[in-house]
């Protein structure tokens, strides 16, 4: 017994496949969704998903967005997702300390720049941890430094 | 008749135009794949997106889900968004644009305002007197979501406020590569009924919309999926009419080029005859010369 898990971003399809259970960051906690799961449409927070399919498991970054829960089929409309075997290390750092000196900068609150500027450093905040503690290939990311 | 050197000169010029018109007919071709396949790639966020609000409008009581999703009694103002391109030299492509808005919208009942995407459609709707309230010019070449998003935002913006009724978006649909055709299609408030933006966004369904639970609430989640949704479609048209442009400016150099060629080809002829003449002109006087010459 498996269910369909789809992962969409606005510019491509990250992720489909049968699998096992996919874990999403709800806005209420993280939810293990298992097939004949009964339907639920939720908000996602920052965070990961993971998928697992017999002993496979798969790490997924998401900077928010929605899921779609069906008895047969997840589907994720992510703002911006990602595999962790994927993810840049060194673009993502390079995007955090870029971010950081903006803010420390004194970018005005409450603008445009200062909430993009915000979203930007969570996200490669994310991107970072996630690929910290998910990776697979036993180098540690930060290994290079 | 132009001297010889004139029209050598000529001859020079016209094929280094042509030169250069080739160069960006094949620019062009490469570019138009690029935008199918970003194009292409859009495609299924739309469709899930599409089925996540068709699923929750078939829920019971969607009379009052969201406020963009409700159709206002009276229109008072309406918004087009036009998508143009930056540059010219791509045909009847902007202009096609600019009319196709004239029509579409000038006999409009409601006052109309626009939103310029592309700097020759904004010169073009301010020399012909349209209000434009916002211009997206010098968009990448290849703009990510994020370089658009803004575009759907301040549409949504506008909607939200009541400053405007309803919104349009006009663009160029890529038909082929010889094809490119002004559309126009209503982005608010979103009609969830009917065809109107399903179009090849495909309909196979899910399975029956069971009832949902929703977390944290229908309405936070609405408040996510459709202002995404709406900058989503501007994306997607913005990609399409990027299609279209290179498309456009591909025929409109590849035609250059052939009438480059023909011109050179008369060019050289007529140069050809001149410089005949102008030998037989010399050997004429020689012999006259030598004539004269032995006459004596």
């Amino acid at each position: 017994m498996t269910i369909r898990c789809e992962i969409v971003s606005q510019d491509r399809t990250v992720f489909t496949g049968d699998v096992d259970i996919v874990v999403l960051p709800g806005a209420a906690g993280e939810m293990g969704v298992l097939p004949k799961h009964a339907p639920v449409l939720t908000t996602l927070k920052f965070g990961v998903i993971k998928v697992r399919k017999g002993g496979r498991e798969e790490i997924f970054t998401v900077a928010g967005g929605v899921a779609e829960v069906q008895p047969d089929i997840v589907t994720v409309l992510a703002d911006a997702a990602e595999n962790v075997e994927e993810i840049d290390v060194a673009r993502a750092n390079a995007a955090r300390v870029r971010a950081e000196e903006a803010l420390a900068k004194g970018v005005p609150a409450d603008t445009d720049v200062y909430l993009a500027m915000e979203a930007a450093l969570r996200k490669s905040n994310l991107r970072l941890d996630a690929a910290r503690r998910y990776r697979k290939n036993s180098r540690s990311p930060y290994s290079e430094q | 008749m132009a001297s010889a050197r004139e029209m050598r000169l000529r001859i020079k010029s016209v094929k280094n135009i042509s030169q250069v018109t080739r160069a960006l007919e094949t620019v062009s071709a490469s570019k138009v794949r690029k935008a199918i396949n970003a194009v292409t790639a859009t495609r299924s966020y739309a469709t899930k997106a599409w089925q996540v609000l068709r699923h929750v409008a078939e829920q019971p009581g969607r009379e009052s889900l969201h406020p963009l999703l409700a159709q206002r009694k009276s229109v008072n103002n309406t918004l087009v968004v036009v998508i143009t391109g930056d540059r010219g030299l791509a045909g009847a492509y902007n202009s096609n644009v600019i009319r196709f808005a004239s029509q579409r919208f000038d006999l409009n009942p409601a006052p109309v305002k626009y939103i310029a995407v592309g700097r020759k459609g904004r010169d073009l709707l301010i020399r012909r007197g349209k209000k434009v309230i916002a211009d997206f010019s010098n968009l990448p070449a290849a703009p990510s979501f994020a370089d658009v998003s803004a575009v759907g935002r301040l549409a949504v913006e506008e909607f939200k406020t009541g400053t405007v009724d309803e919104v349009y978006l006009l663009y160029t649909d890529f038909v082929n590569m010889g094809r490119q055709i002004a559309t126009v299609k209503k982005l608010l408030p979103l009609e969830l009924e009917g065809e109107g933006l399903v179009e090849d966004f495909g309909n196979k369904s899910t399975g029956p919309a069971a009832a949902y639970e929703y977390e944290p609430d229908m309405r936070v989640i609405l408040d996510e999926i459709i202002p995404r949704f709406t900058a989503l479609q501007v994306y997607q048209a913005v990609l399409e009419s990027q299609a279209s442009e290179h498309a456009a400016r591909m025929i409109a150099m590849r035609n250059a080029t052939d009438n480059a060629k023909e011109l050179v080809g008369a060019l050289q002829l007529a140069y050809n005859k001149v410089r005949q003449q102008g030998i037989t002109n010399d050997i004429l006087d020689i012999v006259g010369g030598a004539e004269a010459l032995s006459a004596k």
